[in-house]
């Protein structure tokens, strides 16, 4: 008779267990992170109440409470982290206290969340409401009057940045363009001419256009003298310019059905706005963008260049020593660690290929660079490069799974080799080009190195798509989620303050990568029903 | 045309008076290897027109080598050496000067294993059509390929079970209709000789008795060459028989005469089932 272990061995069911035991770690690893990632970075935008604590020593403490944790040391105590906010007024934005010396929670109505264009939240009381030293509201009206210049104030800063943005900086670019025309004609020996004073008009009229749009934006901030009183913990009050306030509200009168709608708000602003004071507030959207356009464009170079080469591979390519070297080469391509291809991308790409390009058509604009510096291009090239393994070995699996039959049939049907690859190879393995491009678009998305050398920058000044012409500037630098998670995170000046910023910026990243996955696989499952080759 | 077939005597004496027929294809003392392995040895014999040549042996004893030497579906493979010729319509298939897309536009090929696309119905019997820029003629052009791909359907009788679904996908097809649609397809290009490597091997009885009967329609028209493992199919179908063993073309003659009365011991021991 067999002994009790061997036949329970036997019977398979321990390596049932292990192997499910096996995936259940895998996906409560996988399901920890997300879950830690969607819990902190969907909280961040939820409007919490304002707690006012009163302290044993007789201080006041009024804030958020964001965070509670056992006092290292003494059992039992827990202390509380609170946002106070105020940078400007306390200098730090959160205070630890400890929950003994708690004597009393409020929530008053009365207390305001102000955001604005810098320095952080402030938390206090609205008291009174100045136009330069004519008092317009006092303690009764002054929510209110605020309330009401809100949309004015607005309004003036869009135009405000709208004037530095896109007129001074079409203004820019035209003085730009006449300045290297001008150096391009004093390399030819030009300094004269009807050339050269037609430029110099030019100039001189594009200057007195910069004039214009400066006196008007003096004058618009000139006219920006109302304040608004805010009072603090302490003492401590702010009057604050009234242009310089985004939003107010009141989160211990709001409901949940308010709390939601401005939750709501502020999730938009997320991934609508750009970012404000040095990334650690406002919204992500250029880096959203420029992640997006960094994978298209990646993508789109990929492709071809890999699905080209696997088809030389497998269909042309005599099989023997010489393409297996060739096919382990590539394969181990995969596994090169990113960084090196980011050096590469900026050996190559950036310092050869851009610093010809620079010396050959923008040679006027040197000594600086065009071409010759990190920008959009140079970064998706080098992600191309570091993914092209991917596709290539995609589609060699799926060339090399296409039945001989279906090419004989072609071939036998008087198509040429030429015909048969376009009309009916293609069609067939374009299933397996496709899961090769949704690995690498995964793979691409998540970098984050070579970026880093190539062309990302903590900010950009404009998006590498705009409306001047040539509309797609591929030379620019841009912004990219995964380099902003880093930047907020690690090199912020205000590391705790930005913290939920990067597990929202996380969790988008995370958002982007699996709807551009989505989109792959959606577009491969309709080819698939379209060109099944399992009855073949 | 009364040319004597180029088959020897030797081989078979008694099969002289059928082979008084026109040629259509014809071997020459034709050699193959594949490296150094030869895999054909000296094959001389001629495939009569608008009649059904049946190749039989065991296998790798050569017969689907040799049927792909007449549409030189063996230069697919590295390392092939061919030696002797293949004529058809008296010009060698090996010459240099040949363009094998014309030449397999004459000769179209039905495969063991049935391949359509994955494709609709349409767009597997268009695809040679259109790779030869048929039914391209002016503002009528997709009406003449509706035309062909109809023609080419009936042709193969498969067009009163699909007409309703043209465009659906050729692989929802049973496994005798997308036989047939191999058929049809290959027919479609309007071949002088059509290839058959072993058609029914995959096939239950009755698609298999289909495509029999469709053979006996087609060699009207077409000068059908099939390999067959199936000797009752070689006897059912063929006009005219070949025996292959190892290389070699035992024996060649009229099919009721191979069966019934075979000039070489080796054939007889073969189609006996002594061996094989």
């Amino acid at each position: 008779m067999q002994i009790w272990p061997g036949r329970v061995w036997r019977s398979g069911e321990p390596f049932i267990w292990l192997t499910g035991g096996a995936l259940a770690v895998a996906l409560l690893l996988v399901g920890g992170l997300i879950g830690l990632i969607l819990v902190n970075g969907l909280g961040f935008f939820w409007p919490r109440d304002v707690v006012r604590l009163s302290l044993a020593d007789g201080k006041v403490v009024t804030g958020q409470i964001v965070d509670r944790e056992a006092v290292p040391g003494r059992a039992g105590e827990h202390r509380i982290k609170v946002k106070v906010a105020n940078r400007d007024l306390y200098g730090a934005d959160f205070q630890w206290v400890d929950e003994s010396a708690v004597k009393g929670r409020a929530t008053p109505a009365e207390a305001a969340v102000i955001e604005r264009t810098e320095w952080g939240l402030l938390i206090g009381e609205i008291r009174e409401v100045r136009d330069g030293a004519r008092a317009v509201a006092g303690a009764e009206g002054a929510t209110q009057e605020l309330l009401r210049q809100l949309p004015e104030a607005r309004r003036l800063r869009q135009e405000i940045r709208r004037i530095e943005g896109r007129d001074i900086g079409k203004i820019n670019a035209a003085q730009e363009a006449i300045r290297l025309r001008l150096k391009g004609l004093e390399r030819r020996g030009v300094t004269s001419g009807t050339e050269v004073d037609g430029l110099a008009r030019e100039a001189t009229a594009l200057q007195a256009g910069y004039g214009e749009h400066e006196r008007r934006l003096a004058e618009l901030r000139k006219g920006q003298t109302a304040t608004v009183l805010v009072t603090a913990d302490g003492g401590n009050q702010k009057w604050l310019l009234v242009t310089q306030v985004l939003d107010v509200y009141f989160p211990n009168r709001m409901g949940v059905a308010t709390k939601t709608a401005h939750y709501a708000s502020r999730l938009w602003e997320f991934v609508s706005d750009s970012p404000r004071e040095s990334n650690t507030e406002g919204g992500v959207f250029p880096a959203i963008f420029g992640t997006v356009m960094l994978v298209v464009i990646m993508s789109i170079l990929v492709t071809p260049l890999g699905v080209l080469a696997a088809f030389y591979l497998r269909e042309y390519a005599r099989q023997g020593p010489f393409v297996s070297a060739v096919r382990i080469a590539v394969n181990n391509l995969a596994g090169v660690p990113s960084i090196v291809f980011g050096v590469f991308g900026v050996g190559f790409f950036i310092y050869i290929v851009g610093g010809a390009i620079d010396r050959t058509f923008y040679a006027d604009a040197l000594p600086t660079p065009t071409w010759g510096t990190g920008g959009i291009l140079w970064a998706s090239l080098t992600l191309a490069l570091l993914t092209v393994p991917v596709v290539i070995v995609a589609t060699e699996e799926g060339l090399a799974a296409i039945p001989r039959g279906m090419r004989e049939a072609s071939l036998a049907l008087s198509a040429t080799k030429l015909e048969t690859t376009l009309r009916v190879v293609l069609p067939a393995v374009m299933p397996s080009i496709l899961t090769g491009l949704i690995l690498a678009m995964a793979r691409a998305a998540g970098e984050v190195a070579p970026l880093m050398i190539t062309g990302v920058v903590k900010l950009a000044p404009s998006l590498p798509v705009d409306g001047t012409w040539p509309f797609l500037h591929f030379d620019r630098k841009f912004m990219h989620l995964g380099f902003h998670i880093y930047d907020v995170g690690f090199q912020s000046p205000n590391v705790d303050a930005a913290r939920p910023m990067v597990f929202a910026t996380t969790l988008l990243l995370l958002v982007i990568v699996i709807a551009l996955n989505l989109f792959a696989i959606g577009l491969r499952n309709r080819l698939r029903r379209a060109y099944a080759t399992s009855a073949v | 045309m009364t040319a004597t077939l180029g088959i020897s005597a030797s081989l078979n004496p008694r099969a002289e008076t059928a082979l008084v027929e026109s040629p259509m294809v014809e071997i020459d003392r034709l050699s193959l290897f594949y490296g150094t392995k030869q895999a054909l040895r000296d094959i001389t014999m001629a495939v009569p027109k608008h009649r059904v040549t049946a190749y039989i042996g065991p296998s790798g004893c050569g017969k689907s080598t040799l049927l792909r030497c007449i549409n030189r579906m063996n230069d697919l493979i590295d390392d092939v050496r061919v030696t002797g010729a293949v004529r058809i319509g008296g010009a060698d298939v090996y010459d240099a000067a040949v363009d094998v897309t014309e030449l397999r536009k004459r000769v179209g090929m039905v495969f063991q294993k049935s391949n359509p696309f994955p494709k609709s119905i349409f767009e597997n019997v268009a695809y040679g059509p259109r790779i030869l820029g048929m039914g391209r003629r002016g503002v009528r052009g997709k009406t003449d390929l509706e035309a062909i791909v109809e023609r080419s359907l009936r042709g193969a009788a498969l067009w009163d079970e699909v007409q309703d679904r043209l465009g659906e996908s050729a692989l929802g097809l049973s496994g005798g209709q997308q036989q047939r649609l191999c058929i049809a397809r290959a027919i479609a290009v309007e071949p002088d000789v059509l290839l058959m490597d072993e058609p029914c091997s995959a096939l239950d009885p009755i698609a298999t008795a289909r495509i029999e009967e469709l053979m006996l329609e087609l060699k009207a028209s077409y000068t059908i060459v099939i390999v067959t493992h199936n000797m009752q199919q070689a006897a059912r179908v063929s006009d005219y028989t070949g025996f292959l063993l190892l290389g070699d073309l035992v024996e060649f003659g009229v099919t009721r005469q191979l069966f019934t009365n075979p000039g070489d011991q080796r054939t007889e021991d073969y189609i006996t089932g002594r061996f094989g």
